[in-house]
């Protein structure tokens, strides 16, 4: 299925669209310009199915300006199904229920709100996964 | 009305919030009247979700039981009266979300909790016209009540999501359907109000009551049907009570109209309620089964339709997270949490 190149890039944060190498066949994210595993040029955007492992994960109890609302919060390493690391926040659970190897799954959510004026940031988490597949 | 090519639901989906107060904490905190409470419970929504993350992913699990290319979607419409922005469309991000951009219409409707039900109609035509493939229509919520107000019993998080398209491609068939509304003041909010107001004197019978039965009445009249034609029946359900007595009224017997009541365990989901029901009723119905839905929305109006399921419905009701499984994602909240969670509280 082609996917424009323009959408590819403003939606990596919106719903985990990376690359497939067409020289070696690996899955890449985030997209960039040269394969990480051939350093061929990756051009063909691909939609990963979201779904993945906790790899390792830390709890933040003090957060960064912007973020104060949501602590205590999980970011974890997850391993994506199709092979990259990518860290996120997790959402939908206790940090105290949060396991490596969990099996977990991509969901869109509000990652920064700052208030009445300006605009609300949405992109990529991971919940513990309620997908039977 | 009826389209001139047949067109129906290529895929649906759903998604409710997994926090849930319970109507004995709102009791506690604000001593209710006694009696029985309106809801059981109802579904919150977290602190990282608003009408957009709930449309997003009803719409993703919709795109999962229709497998188009997103490309087709020529028309991506949200319903809901809890937009993140009152200026800046909540189409476009699904749209964008989902890569049905650019070439598509994106717009958000109004009209309470009617709105998403209106998104259908609107489907319709666009793609029994030729213009689109496919058109999304959507309705979702995070609605509020004020703090203390009957509605915060009710007033819940939750949404639904259809890709309308072409009737050989569907798991249900648009038969017929109908559009009724009149100019009533039962409930309202002004710009800049943060909560609604209702007429207390127009809610039950002039409101809900009128346009509920009126639509449907006249829906089956006009294709002669009765309510023991129909095996599924969805409506409105801003309480438990309500819903219960309109089918009644209309003939329809409890298991009828019992898998598609959700509102004892979620409350009222607004533009999310009547096809939140439909999502649970696509789930587990069989095919060739007539399905009758009337939404309500204040203001006031209803949309009526008749469904009849396809054999193409049983391969897909599993190709994603059923409405069951999200409701029992079940993580009970107190009050204080709640407060938290719907940001009644001031930090700053
Ligand atoms: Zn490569």
């Amino acid at each position: 299925m082609g996917i424009p190149g323009s959408w590819r890039l403003r939606n990596q944060r919106l719903s985990l669209v990376g690359e497939v190498c067409h020289t070696c066949g690996n899955k890449i994210f985030p997209p960039r310009d040269v394969c990480p595993h051939c350093a061929r040029e990756a051009q063909h955007a691909f939609q990963f199915s979201g779904r993945g492992e906790v790899y390792s994960f830390t709890t933040v109890f003090n957060p960064p300006a912007g973020f104060e609302e949501y602590a205590p919060y999980t970011v974890a390493l997850v391993k994506l199904e199709e092979g990259p690391i990518v860290t996120a926040q997790l959402t939908d659970v206790e940090p105290e229920r949060v396991a490596i190897g969990q099996p977990v799954e991509m969901v869109t959510r509000k990652l920064r709100d700052d208030g009445h004026a300006e605009v609300i940031s949405y992109g990529y988490k991971f919940r513990p996964r309620i997908t039977t597949d | 009305m009826k389209p001139i090519t047949p067109v129906g639901i290529v895929g649906y989906g759903a998604y409710v919030p997994r926090y849930r107060l319970p109507a004995s904490e709102v009791a506690r905190v604000w001593k209710g009247e006694g009696g029985d409470p309106p809801v059981r419970e109802k579904a919150v929504a977290g602190l990282d979700e608003d009408t957009l993350t709930i449309a997003l992913e009803a719409t993703r699990n919709a795109l999962r039981r229709a497998g188009v290319n997103p490309q087709e979607i020529g028309a991506v419409w949200v319903g809901s009266e809890s937009h993140p922005y009152a200026v800046k469309p909540t189409g476009t991000i699904v749209a964008e979300a989902i890569g049905a951009t650019p070439y598509t219409l994106a717009a958000d409707l109004q009209f309470a909790c009617k709105a998403g039900t209106e998104a259908i109609q609107a489907g319709i035509g666009l793609v029994a016209s030729g213009m689109v493939r496919y058109a999304l229509a959507v309705g979702a919520d995070t609605a509020q009540g004020r703090p203390g107000d009957a509605l915060e019993y009710t007033a819940a998080a939750g949404g639904a999501a259809y890709l309308i398209g072409p009737a050989k491609e569907s798991l249900a068939v648009f038969e017929e359907s109908l559009s009724y509304v009149t100019d009533t003041p039962d409930f309202w909010r002004r710009p800049y109000m943060h909560y609604p107001t209702h007429a207390q004197r127009f809610t039950g019978e002039p409101g809900y009551f009128h346009h509920v039965l009126s639509a449907a009445q006249a829906l089956l009249e006009h294709t002669s049907r009765k309510a023991e034609d129909f095996r599924y029946l969805v409506l409105h359900q801003p309480n438990t009570k309500f819903p219960e007595r309109a089918a009644r009224r209309l003939g329809f017997r409890p298991e009828q109209w019992k898998t598609g009541l959700l509102s004892p365990e979620i409350g009222n989901t607004y533009a999310g309620a009547a096809l939140l029901g439909l999502t649970a009723i696509l789930d587990e119905a069989g095919p060739d089964e007539l399905i009758l839905v009337v939404s309500f929305g204040s203001g006031a109006g209803s949309d009526a339709f008749i469904l009849r399921t396809t054999e193409q419905i049983t391969a897909r009701q599993k190709l994603a997270v059923t409405t069951r499984e999200y409701i029992a994602r079940r993580v009970v909240i107190d009050y204080a949490l709640y407060a938290r969670y719907r940001r009644k509280l001031l930090t700053e």
